[in-house]
């Protein structure tokens, strides 16, 4: 409860701006890859700062995280000739390589259409797909393809009604991020809405960063390329030696 | 215990890997093959992005196959004469099948392409040398000596030189020969070639089994270190963690190979490599004919 205490005072020291405000609170705004990374679990609680009465239309709270977005191509197999083979190609412009979207309700209530396109909510249309409709005619199916792929790996995640509400002012939810994370920033945006209209938008960052022996082989990969190839030829004909050194002693012995 | 991965951005189960590593390892050993074009689908399988599977996979290989190498110098059934020969001739057909690729490449459709070369080649040396050696079981078991080498035109050719462990004297030309074209296609089908190798050295050089191992292991090591360097320098797809994982157990598994193989009759040994190849290429067909359960697949853009 010492989090609730510390925003009330953060509420108290904030200058007034909009109607409604949002004051937001993460378990962690940095996450740590480490070489035995298993994922992470971020809490997301905040308060809701307002300086009118309640009004009458319920608030609901709309939570995203996104990672990095970049470029992907999404192939098609078709048969040809008796045997399976790739024949169709959609290039998305950028596709995040993480999404989870968490709402106090079905997202449809909770935000209308409109305002699902002006902020780029729900994870189709997270996804930029300027040029795809030229490249095939049925591009849709490639988009929800990718959707499909993603949500099975738990890197996209559809959460209606994980984001817990009460007495209109506090919220929280907690976002599992699977193991198998991109480095990066990774966006965070909290919407109020009333009546699936956005009333209050927030927007953070969780710093998703490998560290120590990750960190050192990564930047070396990339800045020493040489040196890091000879040092796994040299790890790999250790290996070989010493196992092979190992053997004749126990064969010996 | 999860263990993540640096450069494929992915968390693996680390004892998976380990006997993987063990298992290919083993295999290595035993029939004198790389073992990249059965650890491939199976890094594949388990999430491993393909660049970097197949990089870091060559890394592996220098590792079992100088584990390999060291037990088959001990018991003096590497040819080195002849795998000095081989390789040379391996480089140079390395350096043209680049080209042939990305000549294959302009044209379009070339993963296709080396697909249907893939199993072709895999199903004609498989079946040929599942013939060849159930034949030659069943003449040793009514006591029929099989004359395998025949004296044919290769032998009139010039420039012989006389590889001693192998038991030859023959031309330099139809070894390098052999490494040129074994050389390309591992260019471009990109595997190392062991499993071309082996029976091309075998079936068309006439080597004994026993030597035919050790010496292919040989030439593997240079071939897969020039390539661990060249995806080093240019991919940046090697990564060393997945590799420690996988070579650990890979040297452990070459040495039991080696034992195992050298405890085998030879034609029992090329029966083996013989069903796991047809089993590979089994697999490839099976992919290529079976309608898959997803049909889309994702790729970073770019990739061929």
């Amino acid at each position: 409860m010492l989090w609730r205490l510390a925003l009330l005072f953060v509420m108290a020291a904030l200058p007034l701006r909009a109607e409604e405000e949002v004051v937001l609170g993460l378990s962690s705004d940095r996450v740590a890859i480490t070489a035995t990374f298993e994922g992470s679990d971020i809490l997301i609680f905040g308060a809701v700062k307002r300086e009118i009465a309640i009004p009458d239309t319920p608030l609901d709270v709309v939570i995203t995280i996104s990672g990095p977005s970049l470029p992907v191509t999404v192939r098609r197999k078709s048969r040809e000739f008796g045997i399976w083979v790739n024949t169709a190609m959609v290039d998305l412009d950028a596709a995040p390589s993480f999404y989870a979207v968490a709402t106090t309700g079905p997202l449809n209530e909770v935000l209308s259409d409109t305002e699902d396109l002006r902020h780029r909510v729900s994870i189709p249309r997270a996804i930029r797909s300027v040029g795809a409709a030229t490249m095939a005619a049925d591009s849709e199916r490639f988009i929800e393809a990718l959707i499909r792929i993603k949500r099975e790996d738990d890197a996209y995640q559809m959460r209606e009604g994980a984001v817990a509400i009460d007495q209109q002012t506090l919220f929280r939810t907690a976002i599992s991020m699977p193991a198998n994370l991109t480095e990066g920033t990774y966006q965070t945006r909290i919407f109020l809405t009333r009546g699936g209209r956005v009333v209050a938008r927030y927007e953070t960052e969780i710093d998703v960063r490998k560290v120590g022996l990750e960190r050192f082989l990564f930047t070396m990969s990339r800045e020493q390329p040489f040196l890091y190839g000879l040092m796994s030829l040299t790890i790999a004909i250790f290996a070989g030696w010493s196992a092979s050194a190992a053997f004749q002693v126990l064969r010996r012995g | 215990m999860q263990i993540y991965l640096p450069i494929a951005e992915v968390s693996v189960n680390a004892f998976l890997l380990l006997g993987l590593g063990g298992l290919v390892g083993v295999l290595s050993g035993m029939f004198g093959v790389g073992g990249g074009f059965l650890m491939t689908p199976l890094l594949f399988f388990i999430g491993i992005p393909p660049a970097v599977a197949v990089a870091t996979e060559a890394n592996q290989i220098v590792a079992s196959s100088f584990s390999g190498v060291l037990a088959h110098l001990r018991r003096k059934t590497v040819d080195l004469r002849m795998g000095t020969v081989l390789l040379i001739g391996g480089l140079v057909g390395a350096a043209l099948g680049v080209v042939v690729f990305n000549y294959l490449k302009s044209l379009g459709q070339v993963d296709l392409l080396v697909k249907l070369c893939y199993v072709l080649f895999l199903g004609v040396v498989g079946g040929m040398m599942f013939v060849e050696s159930l034949r030659a079981i069943r003449n040793t078991r009514r006591g029929v000596l099989s004359r395998r080498r025949k004296h044919g035109w290769v032998h009139g050719l010039p420039f012989k030189i006389r590889f001693r462990t192998s038991g030859l004297y023959i031309s330099v030309i139809p070894p390098l020969v052999v490494g040129v074209c074994v050389g390309i296609l591992a260019a471009i089908m990109g595997v190392g070639g062991g499993f071309i190798m082996v029976p091309a050295m075998i079936y068309l050089l006439g080597m004994p089994t026993k030597v035919v191992v050790g010496t292919s292991l040989f030439q593997i090591i240079f071939v897969t270190a020039f390539t661990t360097m060249l995806h080093a320098t240019t991919n940046y797809t090697v990564d060393v963690a997945l590799a420690v994982l996988l070579l650990v157990g890979g040297v452990i598994g070459a040495q039991f190979g080696t034992t195992l193989g050298t405890r085998m009759k030879a034609e029992q040994l090329r029966i083996l490599l013989a069903i796991m190849v047809l089993a590979v290429c089994g697999k490839l067909a099976f992919d290529l004919l079976v309608q898959p359960s997803e049909l889309y697949s994702l790729g970073t853009t770019g990739g061929h």
